[in-house]
């Protein structure tokens, strides 16, 4: 069947009224949580996945909601940029450089509309071109043995650390402790425990939702107490939104050109929305002739950094739906939802269950419309609600944590397991460890030794089988290149700090 | 050097990690590879890297003043609190004074926090409640004579 039937029949599961609900839902819910700073997309979607699954939502339902609250976050990430020079997420860090000084000129409201619409440019785009790559992506993925995921699995951790990190040995570490997590519990080959010291509660090993939340929301508590006083308020006014056409319409090729750029960094593994937004400003400065121009309010400088994280966004789905393997910390978030629904990513989800992945596809579509209204008209609404205060904000946020894994597993030391991964959070932030290795780790370690078992099995124990296909070899070789790339690329690229008030 | 003391106790975790690794029991169906090598290997590689942070650490940490350490030591005995509450008593009641005291963590006044913790503590109970449907116990079980 052909792309547009298989389409269709996506948007036959994504127009029923249920599944418009819960993406308008998704839509509101993930521009919130973008927009307020130290509240990003990965956070967003592991406070609610422990939700929809005590909500009994079904594959599709959850997938609509989250994804519409993950695209959701990725355009709502602009608003704190460029209001309050704070980025609502690391992706929109970018967007802070020309963004605020447009607001602080006055031109707010230009800006709000001008990165809303790269913004869905970017995603709408990457959404389709997901449409095509994905299923051929699938096709390649019928090659891949065991040795072939091994090595595939390796390279999506020589990566992920990366350029997140400062040091290869702290992402080697924060690996380790993930995969290290994720062997505890009954061992798949024999059936024994293992590492569980005898505690009852560790026999199904470590739930990774306990775990996410933890790392990622009740560490939030813990570094907002420390930062409490630092918080801006909104310094710059926002007048009547208008559409500023010139701009758009000056800007339209930096838009088509970061989508592509995004695109292509959202697909590698590892590199994610923050490197495609990245990569798009910097394209997009070092080839304009009023590079001078670029840091004090360059409406191109804003389109560029928005499309391309947006369309990262779109791109970092095509590796997560066809390999099973996360480009992304909010994708990796997305894998845990797969999982808890018991959905395996890979070829044969595109064989086997073709109404989740091109309801999904259509649900994304229908969502970037969605999130345009929302975020051009509308995004006033968005702005009053970053005048929530913290006082009120933070606690919410940690009882809905608490609720979403008290409710999955009604089991107290679930909530302590949580409490302490979200300590351990706190101490890797402080001491610059990433923490997005750790969540890969649990949620891939098993996998991982799965692979490389079956391979020896398959082999009779023969290391060299390992190696024995081109596609493994060239993994490994990908592998070796993304762990050492950043040794030497992490002096030529460095992040520049947006803070000047 | 907060780098260091981290990376040495990760390093004793990674021995002893592997130490317990040693001794999982392997099955008679083994395979080539068995359930201890994936582990030892991993504690292997933690330990590697841990010897390499501890030789060559990168970034001064800065820590939070002693007051802000407190208030977070508050914060977390708060929320351990919270755990063993919430079975006993239900939802409402401790999410009222564990929220309005994370509040007042942040924000240090009391009657808005107070507000703040009860708002909380109804809003989110009417939410999850009514309108996602979780069965959550509100209150704690007494109050309805079972």
């Amino acid at each position: 069947m052909d792309t547009i039937s298989l389409l269709m029949q996506g948007f036959d599961v994504a127009l029923t009224p249920t599944n418009l609900m819960l993406a308008v839902a998704g839509c509101i819910i993930g521009t919130i949580v973008g927009a307020l700073p130290g509240l990003g997309p990965s956070n967003g979607v592991a406070l609610l996945i422990p939700l929809a699954f005590s909500m009994g939502l079904d594959a599709t339902e959850s997938l609509v909601l989250m994804t519409s609250v993950y695209y959701g976050a990725m355009y709502g990430g602009r608003i704190s940029s460029i209001l309050l020079n704070v980025p609502g997420d690391e992706p929109a860090l970018m967007t802070t450089l020309d963004g605020y000084p447009m607001a602080k000129q006055g031109r707010a409201g230009d800006a709000l509309v001008l990165s809303g619409v790269a913004s869905f440019v970017g995603a709408f785009l990457a959404t389709i071109g997901l449409m095509f790559l994905a299923p051929t992506l699938a096709q390649v993925a019928y090659l891949f043995g065991p040795a072939e995921y091994f090595a595939l699995y390796l390279l999506a951790f020589s990566t992920l650390g990366g350029l997140a990190s400062k040091s290869q040995a702290k992402a080697v570490l924060a690996s380790c402790i993930g995969l290290g997590i994720a062997m505890i519990g009954l061992d798949n080959f024999s059936g024994m425990p293992r590492l569980t010291g005898g505690s009852m509660h560790l026999m199904d090993g470590v739930d990774f939702l306990v775990a996410i939340v933890g790392l990622f929301a009740i560490t939030e508590v813990f570094v907002f107490i420390e930062s409490h006083g630092k918080e801006s308020s909104i310094g710059v006014t926002l007048n009547k939104i208008t559409i500023p056409i010139k701009e758009i319409l000056g800007s339209t090729v930096t838009m088509l050109r970061s989508t592509v750029i995004g695109f292509i960094a959202g697909i590698l593994p590892g590199a994610g929305a923050s490197l495609g937004s990245f990569l798009a400003y910097s394209a997009e400065k070092s080839i304009a002739k009023d590079k001078e121009t670029f840091g004090t309010g360059n409406p191109k400088g804003v389109a560029a950094p928005e499309a391309g994280n947006n369309a990262a966004a779109g791109g970092a789905l095509v590796p997560m739906l066809t390999l099973g393997v996360p480009g992304s910390g909010t994708t990796a978030v997305l894998l845990a939802l797969l999982m808890t629904l018991n959905i395996t990513p890979g070829p044969l989800l595109f064989e086997e269950r073709p109404e989740v992945v091109w309801g999904l596809i259509a649900a994304l579509l229908i969502a970037n419309v969605m999130l345009l209204v929302l975020n051009v008209p509308l995004v006033k609404l968005f702005v009053k609600i970053l005048m929530v205060p913290p006082r009120v904000l933070l606690p919410g946020v940690t009882m809905v944590s608490f609720v979403g894994i008290y409710s999955l597993s009604g089991s107290s030391f679930d909530l302590l397991l949580m409490i302490g991964f979200g300590v351990l959070g706190y101490v890797l932030r402080k001491l610059d460890i990433p923490t997005v290795p750790i969540i890969l780790g649990i949620l891939l370690g098993n996998h991982m030794e799965d692979s490389l078992r079956r391979a020896m099995v398959v082999s009779g124990g023969e290391w060299q089988y390992l190696f024995s296909s081109w596609i493994a070899i060239v993994l490994w070789i990908a592998a070796m290149v993304g762990f050492t790339a950043p040794l030497f690329l992490r002096n030529l690229i460095k992040k520049p700090t947006a803070h000047d008030h | 050097m907060a780098d260091r003391l981290f990376a040495g106790l990760m390093l004793v975790v990674a021995v002893a990690y592997a130490a317990v690794a040693t001794k999982i029991q392997t099955s008679f169906l083994g395979d080539p590879v068995g359930p201890k090598l994936f582990p030892i290997g991993i504690a292997t590689a933690a330990a590697i890297a841990c010897l390499f942070i501890i030789f060559k650490p990168t970034a001064d940490t800065t820590w939070p003043d002693l007051p802000t350490f407190a208030r977070i030591l508050v914060a977390l005995a708060i929320l351990i609190t919270y755990t063993y509450l919430l079975k006993p008593l239900g939802f409402v009641i401790p999410t009222a004074l564990v929220a309005g005291g994370l509040s007042f963590l942040i924000a240090g006044h009391v009657v808005r926090s107070a507000l703040t913790g009860v708002g909380l503590a109804i809003g989110l109970y009417v939410v999850f409640r009514f309108l996602l449907g979780l069965s959550l116990l509100g209150f704690p079980k007494s109050w309805f004579g079972v």
